[in-house]
């Protein structure tokens, strides 16, 4: 555009916002702006392709879609057909569509079919620089390639159907960095849950966000996706990290990205993505690696943690009146009491997988601890991997075998019960460890009560029946 | 979609932050493939107290003074967590008019403007005057004007609001979005023939 100064320094959003500026008209602050990529699984998508059909269009680039079914998915027999009418129905449905339309599916029975934000970087469809949009809210995910990924409600994926662009404006931007390296047993989810406990949840709400600083460099891109797909918990629809070398090498070799020197080309353009040195933010927030420790949420909301080795807060403690009422309300809701230890709170369930912590990475910490332990009388645990490629590659690395030797199940791919539309979910009362996003009431089943952690810390718990900070872990 | 100009409408007041899109439509209605008759699921954990759709008689929509209720009042960050847009879906479908907040989820926010319904943001001090009034002139109503971006009670209270140009003109006109963009649809043409898009 001609208004923009190419001579004031950049952030990543403004690089990637001004790259896919298709029109603006005089006066108006909202853009038209491309979206690359769109990803669509069978929840939210269903309407979208009937609104299409209604008003007689097509999608104006079909290739620049894929889609997935992963929600309702149930996790076990795949062989049968989804005893559930409805949810078949909707599974169907999206596979119709597809069809219809020319889109790509991973289908339910196919090897690459698992959790959408698993799924599409896998496959090599999320590219740094890109914009991508998704009708669901995990979509900043995919920043951790220096993406601009965001969520959307099933009018805006008819939108970017029917027009491959999205009409937005522009959103503040934040920093948000971490210096220092986490300390041993301390992982990327332990970071965005301080971070989400330290900002609140609604702390990054109007902002794109840009994770840097050390203790974020020094993530895989396994972490770097976890850190990234919490964003939303704070509010935050987009929530980036710049590509590096990290990036580039698990980029490279993947199905649908360039190869050869077309790749190097591409990683040449890609570097020129993160911000420049002197860009100025709207908001800067700085915190120190040292101080996080391993987390656990108490309440239902992921702002609502403390650290394994603390007591449950008591609602008098914190420092205005809405906290004081959402804290009482949580703890009656969870059923727990003020100044216990959390290491007390004791478990019926655990639950590892997810779009926060359901890759090979997650399984290989989980499986760490779990070696040589088995899972504490009466709990039920479920490792349900992100996807079939995960699960093929933990069962080539062995990983299934511990788990299911320490007496976990061990699943088919699909979102499970993190939000529970599947069978996977908890009875009224339960109490489950999982490595999901949302301790919402009900998320994962009406009554059921939801606390998250890390896959090392929820192996952990799973043995011992009880939250334990795994700084202290005998591995075996 | 339904078009907003004016509405004249009785407010219930839900004293809480942070209401969940899992709250307001919970997973198990998310199966569906159709767009409406959501109404009937909004709230449903907190109006039910059981698969069968018996009413909790505590729950503000179910008390009698608050049948008829088209503008609800809340507290902030209202509509946080999921995307899904079953929820303004079911809020629309339910019957409601307005929302009145301090704040909103991001997502939330942008969903409910395709949905015929107007989300208003007010000051946190605002927003606890209206619960009070609330309290004080039950039955409440209030009439909204999104052409003189006004709100009014019937004992004396004006407010405005902001609201950008915009979201206005679609909510005032309701125009369809897709339809919107498509009148542009010779840039977006340019911007891929610059792009290298086939």
């Amino acid at each position: 555009m001609s208004n923009q100064d190419s001579s004031k320094p950049k952030t990543m959003y403004d690089k990637i916002w001004e790259n896919h500026l298709v029109y603006q008209a005089p006066g108006d602050d909202s853009v038209i702006l491309y979206i690359d990529q769109l990803l669509c699984h069978e929840v939210t998508s269903p309407q979208a392709f009937e609104g299409l059909r209604l008003a007689g269009r097509k999608p104006r680039h079909p290739e620049r879609v894929m889609a997935v079914q992963d929600h309702d998915v149930p996790t076990t027999d795949r062989d049968k057909p989804i005893e559930d009418p409805i949810a078949r129905k909707q599974v169907e449905t999206l596979r119709a569509n597809c069809k219809e339309f020319g889109i790509t599916l991973y289908d339910l029975n196919d090897v690459e079919q698992g959790v959408i934000h698993v799924v599409a970087p896998e496959q090599g469809h999320v590219k740094p620089g890109m914009t991508l949009t998704c009708g669901d809210s995990h979509t900043a995910t995919h920043g951790a390639f220096g993406v601009m990924a965001m969520g959307t409600g099933t009018s805006e994926v008819e939108h970017v159907l029917a027009t491959q662009t999205l009409r937005q404006k522009k959103m503040k931007s934040m920093r948000i960095t971490i210096n220092g390296k986490l300390g041993e047993g301390v992982t990327a989810k332990d970071l965005i849950l301080y971070v989400i406990n330290q900002l609140s949840t609604s702390g990054g709400a109007g902002y794109a966000v840009e994770f840097a600083g050390e203790a974020i460099r020094s993530l895989s891109m396994e972490g770097r996706m976890t850190v990234c797909n919490m964003a939303i918990e704070m509010g935050a629809r987009v929530g980036m990290i710049a590509p590096d070398e990290t990036t580039f090498e698990y980029l490279r070799g993947r199905k649908h990205m360039p190869s050869g020197v077309a790749f190097e080309e591409a990683v040449a353009q890609w570097k020129r993505l993160a911000s420049d040195p002197d860009a100025v933010f709207d908001k800067e927030v700085v915190f120190d690696a040292a101080d996080i420790a391993p987390r656990v949420t108490w309440g239902t909301n992921p702002a609502q943690s403390v650290e394994v080795t603390a007591t449950i807060p008591s609602p008098e403690s914190f420092d205005n009146v809405e906290d004081q009422k959402m804290a009482k309300n949580a703890l009656a809701y969870m059923d727990l009491q003020a100044g216990v230890p959390m290491t007390d709170v004791k478990l019926d369930w655990v639950f590892i997988g997810s779009c926060t912590n359901g890759r090979i990475e997650d399984f290989r910490a989980a499986a760490r601890v779990l070696k040589g332990y088995k899972i504490a009388d009466g709990l039920r645990a479920i490792a349900v991997p992100g996807s079939g490629i995960v699960k093929r590659q933990a069962e080539e690395e062995g990983l299934d075998k511990i788990f299911t030797a320490a007496g976990f199940e061990w699943r088919e791919p699909g979102c499970s019960m993190c939000l529970a539309m599947n069978p996977d979910r908890l009875q009224p009362g339960e109490r489950c460890a999982g490595t999901s996003n949302r301790n919402f009431e009900g998320r994962m089943g009406k009554g059921g009560r939801t606390h998250l952690v890390s896959p090392a810390m929820a192996a952990a718990a799973a043995v011992m029946g009880r939250f334990v900070d795994i700084r202290e872990w005998k591995y075996l | 979609m339904q078009a907003f100009t004016q509405h004249d409408g009785l407010v219930v007041p839900i004293d809480r932050s942070d209401i969940d899109t899992d709250q307001l439509v919970p997973k198990q209605f998310l199966k569906r493939v159709e767009r409406s008759g959501f109404g009937k699921f909004l709230f449903f954990d907190w109006r039910y107290l059981n698969d069968d759709y018996d009413e909790n008689p505590e729950f503000e929509l179910n008390r009698p003074e608050y049948r008829n209720a088209t503008i609800l009042l809340a507290r902030h960050n209202f509509g946080c967590g999921s995307s899904r847009e079953h929820a303004p879906w079911a809020i629309a479908d339910y019957g409601f008019r307005v929302i009145l907040a301090s704040s909103y989820a991001d997502i939330f926010y942008n969903n409910s403007f395709k949905n015929g319904y107007l989300p208003i943001t007010l000051s946190e001090e605002q927003i606890d005057m209206l619960f009070q009034r609330e309290k004080q002139f039950r039955p409440y109503t209030l009439c909204v004007d999104l052409v003189a971006k006004t709100i009014k009670d019937q004992h004396g209270l004006s407010l405005t609001f902001e609201l950008d140009d915009f979201r206005r003109d679609c909510l005032l006109n309701g125009w369809d979005d897709v339809g919107l963009t498509l009148r542009f649809e010779d840039k977006i043409a340019e911007y891929e023939k610059e792009h290298g898009i086939a």
